[in-house]
């Protein structure tokens, strides 16, 4: 008995000469109060990065989840093969849209700081890799979703106004309030319902796909994650899946190095990228610069080309930087540099863009901050539009009774009995 | 009202007349290939389920007579399967996955519990999973611990998700057809031990088939047992027995031997519950054993003896008593010492019995 009750942690074996083991546990390079030197980072120049035909395979373009595509040079100027050449008109759409989910997040984190609902989440930093990954696909293509991509439906123009019903989980809200604000659901705009578990939506997204494919459907679908949840059983079912029958699919890893106050390390960064997690499977991997949305548009347009010939599915890593807490519920001053944001190499992906149309003669400094101003006013106008739906626990609100419909498609029994017991409890107490 | 009691309720006169005898498998079999004749947008998936026609032979001939298209092999990734139905089912098709044992259903919790269940209530209706997932379950096969597990009450637990047991080949093809037919997931959870035959309890006798048994007969055609109906296998005025899966042929057996006017009540749906029958036959006989194979704390037995203190509280006459499965891994070489088998179940019913 008494030889089976210890665990002899720690107590090693006497007498053997042999090194000790140490457990290597991640540690960022900067923590707060730090200064920030991104020196070590290692970025090819834009025009450096061939592109290759759409239906290559996977084997020959090992390297292309190793190294950065990009499109747009330090000077703004769109170079090289993965320039994908867009006229004026697609570029100021792009920039709108940027900027466009840049003000929503603006006035939605101050309604949250307000008190009008009990959480949001910004993509401040993180434009790009929504609306670029938008235009590059068909406005049919199935979109699932994590929840930091609200550029998907400011660029499928779905309206705002919808998007704020839900946070404020208002008489407006489609979802009836019983999702967390921007766990958004919006079918007609191709875009799946949000979960709050991660990855769930990556098998998901392949099995639409596959369906598509075998229905004989022309549709491809695309899904997001963060790095830090492709450690989550998920990622690996869905690519294995994926690989497995080739499914019509675009998968997306937001590397945008923190997952809360995690960083990529902990995710594997330190040992590899994480478009290389697409070598092991035998999928496409690109890995692209996520602040650059001329390079996400092209990785993502040649993806879906790929996919829509049957060539496959293709897992693309868009290197970003998360310039804004995990959620108004964390204070990334606790866990990082404050310098980090404002030293990120890659830059900001809407001042990038700009400059770029600067340059390229179709926009100009006073253009940009008049429309900054018109989309401010307009997410302030849409706001209080929305606000006289309710705001969060201000009594406006979906029925209470209804918490009970949509578990099933029929209420059964025990809903109702419940339903109707919650109706007299607070008949009776006078409510 | 459709399917029901006996066999040959809710048929009609040409089902009847197209009535085979057929064991739970083939049941099984016949219901998924009446729905993937009748419904294009059904689709058979699962480890082995193709080629092979799956490790119970439950999907045999399917991919040959329906193509690759709509009867394939998975990966092995339980995960993978139930989110890849969850996004078959929000393109618009209706997929009967399989999990080859209920023991591997856990890597798909989270796909099941966090998605498939909740999806029509996050969206508010505007995507849904209607699929069928079909698991075998239970013991007394000598599974050992990871082949044997009874998991319906982590699912009963659930919301949003149906929960179904069949008991005999009639009923499998009925309840599973409807299964399919119907737009909210539900776990089907197919008793192992009697595919081939039904089984009294007694491990150490020759094995019984279903030939000759009424509930064999089996339509070859489309019929439907609706969800959410009990099926009365024996009336009775002694007490209520309510049980489902194998342990409702063990309670046959175990009442015929002892000669008692006892009324089975095979539940069939666990989700939704056929509450009305619980609490009729309750109340008339006054008496109420409960006997699932699943462990004990917090099984759906617990829910049984709730409801029925609940509602029947006035005509109970004894206390209600459960036989269960030990709150223990299953075990292996210790199968029967597990199994609530007729030493148990025959105790239980002397104790309710004896005031």
């Amino acid at each position: 008995m008494s030889d089976r009750t210890g665990s002899g942690a720690g107590e090693g074996m006497a007498g053997r000469n042999l090194p000790t083991l140490e457990l290597h546990v991640p540690e960022p390079k900067f923590r707060p109060g730090d200064s920030v030197d991104f020196s070590h980072f290692d970025i090819p120049a834009a025009d450096a990065t061939p592109r290759p035909d759409e239906a290559v395979q996977p084997a020959q373009i090992r390297d292309l989840a190793y190294g950065l595509i990009r499109v747009l040079d330090e000077d703004g100027a769109a170079v090289g093969q993965w320039n994908p050449n867009l006229p004026p008109e697609t570029l100021l759409r792009m920039l709108r849209y940027m900027a466009l989910t840049r003000a929503f997040d603006a006035r939605m984190f101050r309604a949250q700081r307000q008190g009008k609902t009990s959480f949001y989440m910004k993509s401040t930093g993180e434009e790009a890799v929504s609306v670029g990954a938008a235009l590059a696909l068909a406005r049919d293509d199935m979109c699932f979703p994590s929840y930091r991509q609200q550029g998907i439906l400011i660029a499928r123009d779905w309206p705002i106004i919808d998007m704020m019903n839900q946070i404020y989980s208002n008489t407006g809200d489609r979802l009836k309030g019983r999702q967390l604000p921007i766990m958004y659901s919006a079918r007609e705009a191709g875009f799946f319902s949000i979960s709050g578990n991660l990855t769930t939506q990556y098998p998901q997204a392949v099995g639409w796909a596959m369906a598509s494919a075998a229905k004989g459907d022309t549709r491809i679908a695309a899904t997001w994650c963060g790095e830090g949840s492709t450690a989550e059983g998920d990622f690996h079912s869905a690519c294995t899946f994926a690989s497995v029958y080739r499914a019509p699919v675009i998968m997306n890893i937001v590397n945008n190095q923190w997952a809360i106050s995690s960083f990529s390390g902990f995710a594997g960064a330190e040992a590899t990228t994480f478009a290389a997690r697409a070598v092991g499977y035998g999928i496409a991997g690109l890995r692209v610069d996520g602040n650059d949305v001329l390079a996400v548009y092209a990785a993502t347009r040649w993806a879906a080309d790929r996919a829509r010939s049957n060539a496959g599915p293709t897992l693309i890593e868009h290197f970003t930087y998360r310039v804004e807490g995990h959620s108004t519920s964390d204070d990334p001053s606790a866990y990082r540099s404050a310098e980090e944001s404002s030293l990120w190499p890659l830059g900001d992906p809407i001042a990038r863009l700009k400059q770029h149309c600067i340059r390229l003669g179709i926009w100009d400094e006073e253009r940009h901050a008049a429309m900054d101003k018109e989309l401010a006013e307009m997410v302030r106008d849409a706001a209080r539009e929305a606000e006289k739906n309710g705001i969060l626990g201000h009594g406006l609100h979906h029925p209470m009774e209804s918490l009970f419909e949509d578990v099933f498609e029929e209420m059964p029994w025990h809903l109702k009995e419940q339903q109707q017991q919650m109706l007299d409890e607070w008949k009776a107490a006078g409510l | 009202m459709e399917g029901g009691g006996t066999v040959s309720e809710g048929m009609t006169q040409k089902a009847r007349a197209d009535a085979q005898q057929m064991n739970m498998i083939q049941a099984i079999n016949s219901a998924l290939d009446v729905m993937m004749e009748r419904d294009a947008q059904v689709v058979v998936m699962g480890e082995d389920v193709g080629y092979f026609g799956g490790v119970f032979r439950a999907t045999a001939g399917l991919q040959q007579k329906y193509g690759k298209n709509r009867v394939f092999d998975t990966p092995i990734t339980e995960c993978g399967i139930i989110g890849v139905a969850v996004g078959m089912g929000a393109y618009g098709l209706r997929p009967v996955p399989e999990i080859q044992f209920a023991d591997y259903i856990y890597p798909a919790l989270d796909q099941l519990v966090s998605e498939a269940a909740r999806l029509r209530y996050r969206s508010a209706g505007e995507f849904i999973a209607p699929m069928t997932v079909r698991s075998p379950f239970g013991g007394g096969i000598f599974g050992g611990q990871t082949h044997s597990q009874s998991p319906e009450g982590i699912f009963t637990h659930v919301s949003g998700v149906k929960t179904v047991i069949p008991a005999t080949p009639y009923d499998a093809k009925g309840l599973l057809i409807a299964a399919i037919e119907d737009n909210d997931p539900t776990i089907f959870f197919e008793p192992k031990r009697i595919y081939n035959g039904p089984f009294d309890g007694h491990y150490d006798t020759p094995a019984k088939s279903w030939a000759g048994h009424p509930q064999a007969q089996v339509p070859t055609g489309y019929y439907r047992v609706p969800l959410g109906q009990a099926r009365t296998v024996r009336a009775g005025e002694a007490l209520t027995i309510l049980c489902y899966g194998t342990m409702v042929h063990v309670v046959e057996n175990i009442v015929a031997a002892m000669g008692l006017d006892a009324e089975i009540v095979d539940l069939r749906t666990l989700v939704p519950l056929d509450i009305d029958a619980v609490e009729a036959s309750v109340k008339k006989t006054g008496r109420c054993l409960i006997v699932h194979e699943a462990t004990r704390t917090s099984g759906f037995g617990a829910e049984l003896s709730a409801l029925v203190q609940e509602r029947c509280f006035y005509h109970l006459e004894a206390p209600i008593e459960r036989v269960t499965g030990f709150d223990t891994p299953y075990p292996h070489s210790l199968e029967w010492a597990y199994f609530p088998g007729p030493v148990r179940i025959r105790e239980a019913i002397a104790k309710i019995m004896k005031d």
